[in-house]
């Protein structure tokens, strides 16, 4: 297996020679993929770890003495203890292994319908994508406990004046992501989870679309759980992770029964494994939590501040030219956020954009990016939404706004 | 409203393939299209009901049917352009039909004419659905004539 690739400086000519989907045509043109913030493209060390994986050490892990199930073990406990660095959780096992941002999201949602009581309170940020709203109205449909919405602005940011209203006593748990995956708004998370530790509640941060852009300190944040997906920081899909303070992961019970999680079993009684097995009930994706580690290795090897320092320059780059088509309106205009671009042209639907830009090899995403009430608050049926990641270039951006213009001329 | 009689599904279809394969490229085809949802004639406002919607995850589609004289019509309309000029193509097909005829017609035709990509069920755009519908309308009809 070849080794990463240090690349020493940040050259994007060097770093595309990494990912061999993106030599691919599509439609007879070359592909330009600009829906990162859906699904990111897997570099050539990523792929070969999950065939190293399979061609080599297949089997299962934490059961067999043998030598194959040992191997398999030891890579995956390396890659825990690489995601626990990463995040700077204090111990590896406050890192559960789940299959992605909603399972874990799920897992926690789960865990709190023994921990809240009618008239409790949980608040929701308005910028939430539906995985992060569901499970919070099923949980407060289970428990009786109340759903309330800290509101957005016109920019796509979170009015913290009303955050701080909302807060009381009663307020047990405030989810919010890190940055909105339809908008790339960054949220103020220090000063929400600050905020909200001040009257005894729990922070769950969806880190999903954060992760491919910067690097999180748990400890830092004083956050009580973060949760991401690897595919979205060129890692596998059906692997994510769920950070939880070990107090709370202690205290919430098992979300799945199976093999794995137990420590012992009668049909009397069962006691579970300690943490983080207690969450980690069956066979896991082995292969995918291999390879999460590698794409971490990966993505610190290029690092991170040279990626976020990129990816700010193609963001200001494509605001700017895409602004220069007439009627066309950016959705989510704060100051700080990442390169995510949401964007109508006046009289136009994102679905007929998009299929035009498609057919012209350009990927982004339409519609209302899993997040609804985000586009009820604009009132309008969805976005295109073209997000950038640090191997796209400036090129690609003049094609994706060549595109458009060529789809307003033909669908005006 | 394009009212062609006695008229069957097929030789309606075969006349689309061939109009379409006159076209050298996507962007004729896609031009065209367009052209088709522009003059599409539109659902009466009235029919622009919740009830209607088929319910795709990116565009919307609304489809009323009535019956006369034996023959189902539909009309229809979406809030997205490409959509429309595909709604204009299956009501030219399934309109002014026998329910019977609706019910047992293939789609094939519309891989023959480059569009094979919107009958994807995970494009999401309402159009399989909308031709489910279609054919629901007329398995319903077909009900109440027996």
């Amino acid at each position: 297996m070849k080794s990463i690739n240090q690349h020493t400086t940040f050259k994007v000519e060097e770093i595309r020679k990494d990912f061999p989907i993106l030599s691919r045509k599509v439609n007879g043109k070359p592909l330009v993929y600009f829906d990162n913030a859906a699904t990111s493209q897997t570099p050539q060390i990523v792929i070969d770890a999950i065939v190293n994986y399979y061609s080599n050490y297949n089997a299962n892990i934490h059961r067999g003495v043998h030598t194959l199930s040992q191997e398999a073990t030891d890579a995956y406990e390396q890659a825990r203890q690489k995601i626990q660095a990463h995040f700077n959780a204090k111990s590896s096992h406050e890192i559960i292994l789940t299959s992605g941002t909603t399972h874990a999201i799920n897992l926690v949602a789960n865990g709190f319908s023994s921990i809240l009581k009618q008239e409790d309170e949980v608040l929701v940020s308005a910028l939430e994508h539906h995985s992060n709203i569901v499970p919070w109205q099923m949980l407060c449909e289970q428990t009786g406990a109340i759903l309330k919405v800290i509101p957005m602005n016109q920019e796509g940011e979170l009015v913290i004046t009303e955050y701080d209203k909302l807060l009381s006593k009663n307020t047990k748990l405030v989810f919010v992501n890190h940055i909105s995956n339809a908008l790339g708004t960054i949220n103020p998370i220090e000063d929400i989870i600050n905020k909200a530790h001040k009257v005894g509640a729990a922070v769950l941060v969806d880190g999903a679309q954060a992760c491919p852009h910067i690097t999180p300190d748990v400890q830092a944040l004083d956050v009580d759980f973060y949760v991401a997906s690897a595919h979205k920081m060129c890692g596998p899909t059906g692997i994510g992770m769920l950070y939880g303070k070990s107090r709370w992961l202690n205290k919430l019970p098992p979300y799945q029964g199976g093999g794995e999680m137990i420590e012992e079993v009668t049909f009397k009684k069962t006691t579970y494994a300690d943490l983080p097995y207690k969450f980690e009930a069956g066979t896991p994706n082995i292969c995918g939590g291999i390879a999460f580690g590698v794409a971490i290795d990966y993505m610190n090897a290029i690092g991170f501040d040279a990626i976020a320092s990129y990816e700010n320059k193609l963001l200001n780059y494509a605001t700017k030219k895409l602004l220069e088509i007439e009627g066309l309106k950016i959705y989510g205009t704060s100051k700080n956020k990442t390169s995510v671009i949401s964007f109508n042209i006046e009289g136009i639907h994102p679905y007929d954009i998009g299929t035009i830009v498609d057919k012209l090899g350009i990927a982004v995403r339409t519609g209302h990016h899993c997040a609804q009430p985000i586009m009820d608050f604009y009132d309008i049926p969805g976005t295109v939404r073209a997000s950038f990641s640090f191997y796209n270039t400036k090129e690609e951006i003049d094609a994706l706004v060549e595109a458009v213009k060529k789809a307003k001329t033909m669908l005006s | 409203m394009l009212k062609i009689e006695n008229v069957n599904i097929k030789d309606i279809q075969n006349e689309i393939i061939d109009e379409f394969t006159m076209f050298d490229d996507w962007m004729q085809r896609y031009e065209y299209m367009i052209d088709l949802g522009k003059s599409l004639p539109l659902i009466d406002d009235q029919y622009k009901t919740e009830d209607n919607i088929i319910k795709g995850c990116q565009s919307k589609v609304w489809v009323h049917a009535k019956m006369e004289d034996g023959k189902i019509i539909f009309t229809a309309d979406s809030d997205a352009i490409i959509t429309k000029g595909i709604i204009a193509i299956l009501i030219r097909v399934f309109s002014n039909q026998q329910p019977k005829d609706i019910i047992e017609a293939d789609t094939g035709f519309i891989d023959k004419i480059g569009l094979k990509e919107h009958l994807s069920p995970t494009r999401a755009n309402g159009l399989v659905s909308m031709i489910k519908q279609l054919k629901m309308y007329a398995i319903a009809y077909q009900t109440q004539l027996n």
